[in-house]
């Protein structure tokens, strides 16, 4: 876990750029979609930049991106890259997928 | 449990798609289930990989069905070079559309998992891969992959259920590999999911020798082969060697070609061994088996057909040498193209690369006859029952190949042996022919006698087998009363034949002269005595006509004296 506090520190003030990986308008997308601003907006007030992508209008993505769970959320920056499948309906996962719950538990 | 009932069989029969993976075609009796998974289960390097690859590179090649690798495992760099020296060429496929190689790269470590997903990226990713080329085929290597990839069995099962529905409707025939369980074929079970058809894969180590094997589980729905099958991954790809279970469905030939030796021909009923049959000489070291075979060879190229000669104890130039000094030139042959010699080691290679190196050579050299010598070497590589299966491949690939067999059998002098190593084979044989040392009188001599020959009416006559500088030849024994006879206890019977039968002319003669001398003798007497006769009777003639003479002079006397008759 020591990786983990000093990825904590360096992301202070850096841009977290997130991408939601989605087939459709299935209902796990859009609650993984609610799930991640919730979280966001909560943790990361604006400094974060969320890209959605739809594999079914952009298919050949999931194979340049590595993507085989639907949702998937991949935190792009700051490195290294992280991912997070499911509906994103546990918080406490998805700060810790994030390596954003330390910090947060340093507050 | 490949006879479960399959109550849709006899209302639409179930589809099958050739695979082209050489033998499995035909004790699958046509191929895997068209659009369905089959399961291929097998541990590490059992060929799982390629006989997926091989699936996909066949379809694209031969039947023109494009295919899509996934591939949990192996890179697609990984995976062309490793296939490369079969002769697959995947770059070419893929420059040709007819093949996708798509790697699914899982970092375990950098996903976190909260809350329900599916896997709709992979079906997408797979679903892309089938449409951009029309695929036909689907490789997945190796699905398991998947459960040490996502924490969550639950929605990976019903995924993988849902998997295999989605592509039977996607209409491709795929390939599914996984690794074997302790209990289960497969360790997270999938058999489960794939219903269709189930084939095993393994690699047996025995005696320090590996042999693959191939077994189908379960094909619902089709009759299939239930043996385990030897199979070889050789120079193009696996080949499996279908037996008997494809049936004796081979024509038989009643041609009759010859021995070599004349002798051994007019035993063999007239004109030598039926063609396409199989040829089995056996007997103890020295019995001249090897040149046998030198001479069927030696007489098939006279004919102008070809000879492959696999041998296993000796170098060429030992043979062409050894038969040179029993007056057979076999070089002529060879630099004519009509005998190739192919030596191995038999400890070199483990049976199926035995196999693999036979069946390459007769694909390569298209011989009408194949000598094997001898086929015991190979017994030490391997247990008997393996060593049996694989002949009775061997045989029946021949014969399916129209060539005939022939083959030298090595036995040990202790007699009981002889019969259980050839046990094993002897419903195979055609032609069997047993060669014998007898020892007698302080020497030993060949014996040769014909144990079986089907169909022909063959001699039961024991022979005297003879190796001379100027060839071999089978001499009648000598058949005494109650005693047969061989080398120079024959020889010396013979002998004391002629012999007795001289001094018998001998004595007949003597006789014969004695007789004439005493005829000589009676005839010479008779003359004698006839003679004296002769004398005695000139000698009474002679005093009769003195007497008369006397008388007439007396009465001439009495008439000149005027005598009274006193009378």
């Amino acid at each position: 876990m020591e990786n983990n506090n000093k990825d904590s520190e360096v992301s202070v003030d850096v841009i977290f750029q997130l991408r939601l990986y989605i087939a459709g308008q299935s209902p796990n997308s859009i609650k993984a979609f609610e799930n991640l601003i919730m979280i966001c907006d909560e943790h990361l007030k604006g400094r974060y930049d969320v890209e959605i992508i739809d594999l079914i209008q952009n298919p050949s993505l999931a194979k340049e991106d590595q993507i085989l769970a639907i949702p998937t959320l991949v935190r792009k920056l700051p490195e290294p890259l992280r991912k997070i499948i499911g509906n994103l309906s546990n918080k406490e996962r998805v700060l810790d997928g994030l390596n954003l719950k330390s910090r947060n538990s340093c507050k | 449990m490949n006879a479960e009932p399959d109550k849709n069989h006899s209302i639409t029969p179930l589809l099958k798609t050739l695979s082209g993976i050489k033998g499995l075609d035909d004790i699958t009796y046509g191929g895997l289930p068209k659009e369905r998974p089959t399961l291929v289960c097998g541990g590490a390097g059992t060929g799982k990989t390629l006989f997926g690859l091989e699936f996909l590179v066949r379809g694209a090649v031969h039947f023109n069905e494009p295919g899509v690798c996934l591939s949990f495992e192996e890179s697609e760099i990984e995976l062309t070079k490793n296939v490369a020296s079969l002769g697959f060429d995947l770059e070419k496929l893929k420059d040709e559309k007819k093949l996708i190689i798509d790697q699914i790269i899982i970092e375990k470590n950098e996903i976190e998992e909260t809350g329900e997903y599916n896997l709709d990226g992979l079906f997408i990713r797979i679903g892309l891969s089938i449409d951009s080329i029309g695929a036909k085929r689907v490789l997945i290597d190796t699905m398991e992959s998947l459960f040490s990839s996502f924490n969550n069995e639950f929605i990976l099962r019903s995924e993988i259920r849902r998997l295999f529905r989605w592509l039977k409707k996607k209409g491709v025939t795929a390939v599914i590999t996984a690794e074997p369980g302790e209990k289960t074929f497969t360790r997270y079970g999938l058999e489960e999911y794939i219903s269709d058809c189930v084939i095993m894969l393994d690699n047996q180590v025995t005696e320090q020798v590996a042999t693959r094997r191939l077994r189908i589980v379960k094909y619902r729905g089709s009759k299939h082969g239930t043996n385990e099958y030897p199979f070889l991954i050789g120079k193009d790809g696996i080949s499996i060697f279908p037996i008997t279970s494809v049936g004796l469905e081979y024509e038989v030939s009643s041609e009759k070609i010859s021995s070599g030796v004349p002798r051994l021909d007019a035993l063999l009923g007239g004109q030598g061994y039926y063609r396409e049959s199989s040829i089995l000489i056996s007997g103890t070291a020295g019995t001249g088996k090897s040149s046998l075979a030198a001479y069927f060879a030696a007489e098939t190229a006279k004919r102008g057909e070809k000879t492959l000669y696999l041998a296993f104890e000796e170098s060429q130039s030992q043979i062409i040498r050894n038969m040179r000094s029993i007056g057979l030139d076999l070089e002529q042959w060879v630099k004519k193209g009509l005998l190739e010699f192919k030596i191995v080691r038999p400890t070199s290679y483990n049976l199926e690369l035995h196999l693999a190196i036979m069946y390459e050579a007769i694909r390569e050299f298209k011989p009408k006859s194949v000598i094997i010598d001898p086929l015991s070497s190979l017994l030490p590589i391997s247990n008997q029952l393996q060593v049996r299966l694989m002949i009775m491949r061997i045989i029946d690939f021949l014969k399916m190949n129209h060539i005939t067999t022939f083959l030298t059998n090595l036995v040990h002098s202790s007699g009981s042996s002889l019969e259980e190593t050839e046990i094993a084979i002897s419903s195979l044989i055609d032609t069997w022919l047993l060669v014998k040392v007898i020892e007698l009188n302080g020497e030993c001599n060949r014996l040769m006698y014909i144990l079986k020959s089907r169909g022909m009416a063959h001699s039961n006559q024991v022979r005297e087998f003879i190796i001379t500088d100027e060839g071999i030849d089978l001499v009648d024994v000598y058949i005494g009363p109650g005693v047969v006879l061989t080398g120079a206890a024959r020889i010396n019977q013979e002998a004391e034949d002629k012999v007795a039968s001289l001094v018998c002319q001998h004595d007949i003669e003597r006789k014969k002269r004695e007789l004439e001398r005493k005829r000589q003798e009676l005839e010479m007497q008779i003359y004698v005595m006839r003679s004296q006769y002769t004398a005695e009777e000139e000698e009474l003639n002679l005093s009769i006509q003195d007497q008369g003479t006397i008388l007439s002079k007396r009465e001439k006397m009495a008439q000149y004296r005027k005598a009274d008759r006193t009378s």
